[in-house]
């Protein structure tokens, strides 16, 4: 008896993906279903390829976290290669991954959030979105130029280029490393990335009274919670242990080893969509699902451990139960604190003299037939996954990608708001909007999950139970 | 004035060329006056409209609804631009031609081999073209802009040239990779 509602593609997202809504006779909702439509094949078409090769070719799966793939796929090749990484390329690395989460949470933000919480969910098509903003609010929207092109000039000036940089980052270090004079450059720009960040999120705190309806029904539920946390138990996005807690907080695992994923993450496939959906092993799947990103990083996180971020992560607590911030909405307002974060991050390591020594890279031959790297992408755990022969040619690849592990809770944001928003009788363009808003706060990234990518015009359409076309919607 | 009406296209690639596009920083609020972005990933219209003057396109062809897209794309867009290597000449994207039976290969690797629960190919979604194409192999292009990503320097020196009525000249500008 469905009734289906297709918004295809969902737009302001990273990557395409359809949201197909199934409604009851009285036109209310059923059930919602986030899909992935494209897919690309890595995990094959690596096969055969040099190990050394898999950074440049596997941070092609996504231009908006290419830095997170050079660092899993480094790690992962400096595990086959089984040396220690010098300190100081440690540093860089983590230095260019904090431009990395600084230029894509600003992306996510300024680019393709803002321009909902500017003019609102049901406002005109035209406006809504970055063209509108510069429109209609120049200054937040050259905030977000600059704050996104502080982040991409570190990783410029650390590696050489802004998108696909992988001549830089090597197994066993880097291949070149930091000038005192590229160092200064960052520093001399950091501080007025530093004040966008902040007045930013007073800006956003203020405007936060406004949201109290999104914060309560854009997608909040409890879930667990996964990702890196330093031996300490902080925020982490380079190395350290898994953490997983239940929705209250409590402890489901900790310091879980992530190069052993395989014994604890295991994976499902649905037939509608080209994501598959990871679950923690001893709970099952579903329940085993869990959250991972932002939100889920400063719900696991004791603290950011950074003296700004630190300040503004326990405002940020009390919008949650026992400190756990349940609200998809609120993943904007994690976003913001882990940028400051980044910012106070980057100014210490360009401060240490240690990250300008000259050594960093110990170079080295495969000598491990299977290395696994992990780290906290901007959007959460990035796992990559190599096999090689005894000539260092890749046999075998698994690659589990960040936005992969929120699959289940896409489902679950978008059939609560759908239920909560969409009538199927008199359907308007700002009830969908408010169903990719959920969408968009989680910012996945499925050029990444699908290690693909698709495009497609379409409407919404709505369908009888005969399959007719009874209303259509053209944005 | 009359706005320049440009579309921007994702197709199989990582939307590192948008991101590149992007990346002329403050160059877009120029551009936002010159130009009206009528379709768009950034943009929430939903079907691609009539009378486009530039489009510009990232990726290569992989699956029937990009191939449907593409065509519909050319038919109502004066200039059409392939920016990126993957538009170009496939890259990344066309690798898995190489494998025998590529559509298949990828899927049954990534859906059966590497599921724990469930395995099973995923049926309700746009079928994989037998390969990834470049866009020259399915429409006429007028513009190219190589590069994984083509620097942003390079695109808006196209762009530029084609808002001012001029040709772009590419030579010594581009390269691969
Ligand atoms: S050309 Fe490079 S940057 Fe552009 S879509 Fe293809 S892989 Fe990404």
């Amino acid at each position: 008896m469905a009734k289906e509602i297709t918004i295809n593609p969902v737009t302001r997202i990273e990557g395409h993906a359809k949201v197909t809504i199934f409604l009851n006779d009285d036109g209310s909702v059923k059930d919602a279903r986030f899909q992935i439509n494209f897919f690309r094949g890595f995990e094959k078409f690596c096969e055969n390829r040099p190990y050394y090769e898999m950074p440049s070719i596997t941070s092609r799966a996504c231009g908006i976290c290419p830095v997170s793939h050079l660092i899993a796929s480094a790690k992962a090749c400096d595990a086959l290669v089984s040396v220690n990484v010098p300190e100081t390329a440690v540093k860089l690395r983590r230095l260019m991954h904090m431009g990395q989460i600084i230029q894509s949470h600003a992306l996510s933000f300024f680019y393709l959030s803002f321009p909902d919480l500017l003019f609102g969910m049901d406002a005109d098509v035209e406006k809504r979105n970055i063209f509108g903003l510069i429109e209609k609010d120049p200054e937040i929207a050259r905030n977000g130029i600059k704050l996104r092109k502080f982040g991409q000039e570190i990783i410029e000036r650390v590696a050489g280029k802004r998108i696909h940089s992988s001549d830089w980052i090597v197994p066993g270090g880097v291949r070149w490393p930091l000038t005192k004079e590229k160092g200064k450059q960052i520093a001399t720009d950091l501080p007025e990335a530093k004040s966008i960040a902040i007045s930013t999120l007073e800006k956003f705190k203020k405007m936060l009274s406004r949201f109290d309806e999104e914060i309560e029904h854009l997608g909040k539920f409890p879930s667990n919670y996964m990702g890196l946390v330093t031996p300490d138990g902080d925020l982490e996005h380079y190395d350290g242990r898994l953490r997983i807690i239940d929705h209250q907080g409590n402890m489901i695992a900790d310091s879980l080893d992530p190069t052993r994923y395989r014994e604890f993450i295991g994976e499902a496939v649905e037939p509608w969509s080209y994501m598959k959906f990871p679950y923690y092993k001893p709970l099952g799947y579903p329940e085993g699902s869990y959250r991972v990103g932002p939100l889920a990083r400063l719900n696991i996180a004791r603290r950011c451990g950074t003296p700004l971020a630190d300040e503004e992560i326990n405002d940020f607590r009390k919008f949650g139960k026992n400190g756990i911030v349940e609200s998809s909405f609120l993943y904007h307002y994690a976003r913001l604190i882990e940028i400051l974060y980044c910012i106070e991050r980057a100014e210490e390591i360009l401060n240490d003299p240690e990250s300008y020594a000259e050594r960093v890279w110990a170079k080295a031959e495969v000598s491990r037939s299977e290395g696994i790297g992990v780290a906290e992408a901007p959007r959460g755990t990035l796992i990559h996954h190599y096999k090689v022969d005894e000539n260092g040619l890749v046999t075998w690849v698994n690659l589990i990608i960040a936005t992969g592990h929120n699959n289940v809770a896409f489902n679950r944001a978008v059939t609560e708001v759908a239920r909560k928003y969409v009538e199927g009788k008199k359907l308007t363009e700002g009830m969908l909007n408010r169903v990719e808003a959920v969408i968009r706060a989680y910012d996945p990234c499925l050029s990444c999950a699908s290690h693909a990518f698709d495009s497609r015009g379409i409407d919404f359409e709505l369908y009888d139970a005969d399959g007719r076309l009874i209303d259509r919607n053209i944005r | 004035m009359n706005k320049v009406r440009v579309a921007t296209i994702w197709l199989s690639g990582c939307s590192g060329c948008h991101m590149s596009f992007l990346d002329q920083d403050e160059f877009l609020l120029e551009l936002a006056k010159l130009v009206h972005f009528v379709y768009s990933p950034l943009i929430d219209v939903k079907e691609f409209p009539e009378n486009v003057d530039i489009t510009i396109v990232e990726g290569a062809v992989g699956n029937e609804e990009q191939l449907e897209l593409l065509e519909s794309a050319r038919k109502r867009t004066k200039q059409l631009i392939a920016l990126g290597d993957c538009a170009v000449h496939g890259n990344v994207t066309s690798l898995r031609n190489a494998l025998k039976k590529g559509d298949r290969a990828v899927l049954e690797r990534a859906y059966l081999e590497l599921a724990d629960t469930t395995p099973q190919l995923p049926t309700d979604v746009s079928p994989l073209l037998k390969k990834a194409y470049p866009l020259n192999e399915i429409v006429e292009v007028d513009h190219f802009i190589p590069g994984c990503p083509p620097p942003a320097p390079l695109i808006k020196y196209v762009l530029t040239e084609l808002l001012a009525g001029r040709k772009p000249v590419m030579e010594n500008k581009a390269k691969f990779g």
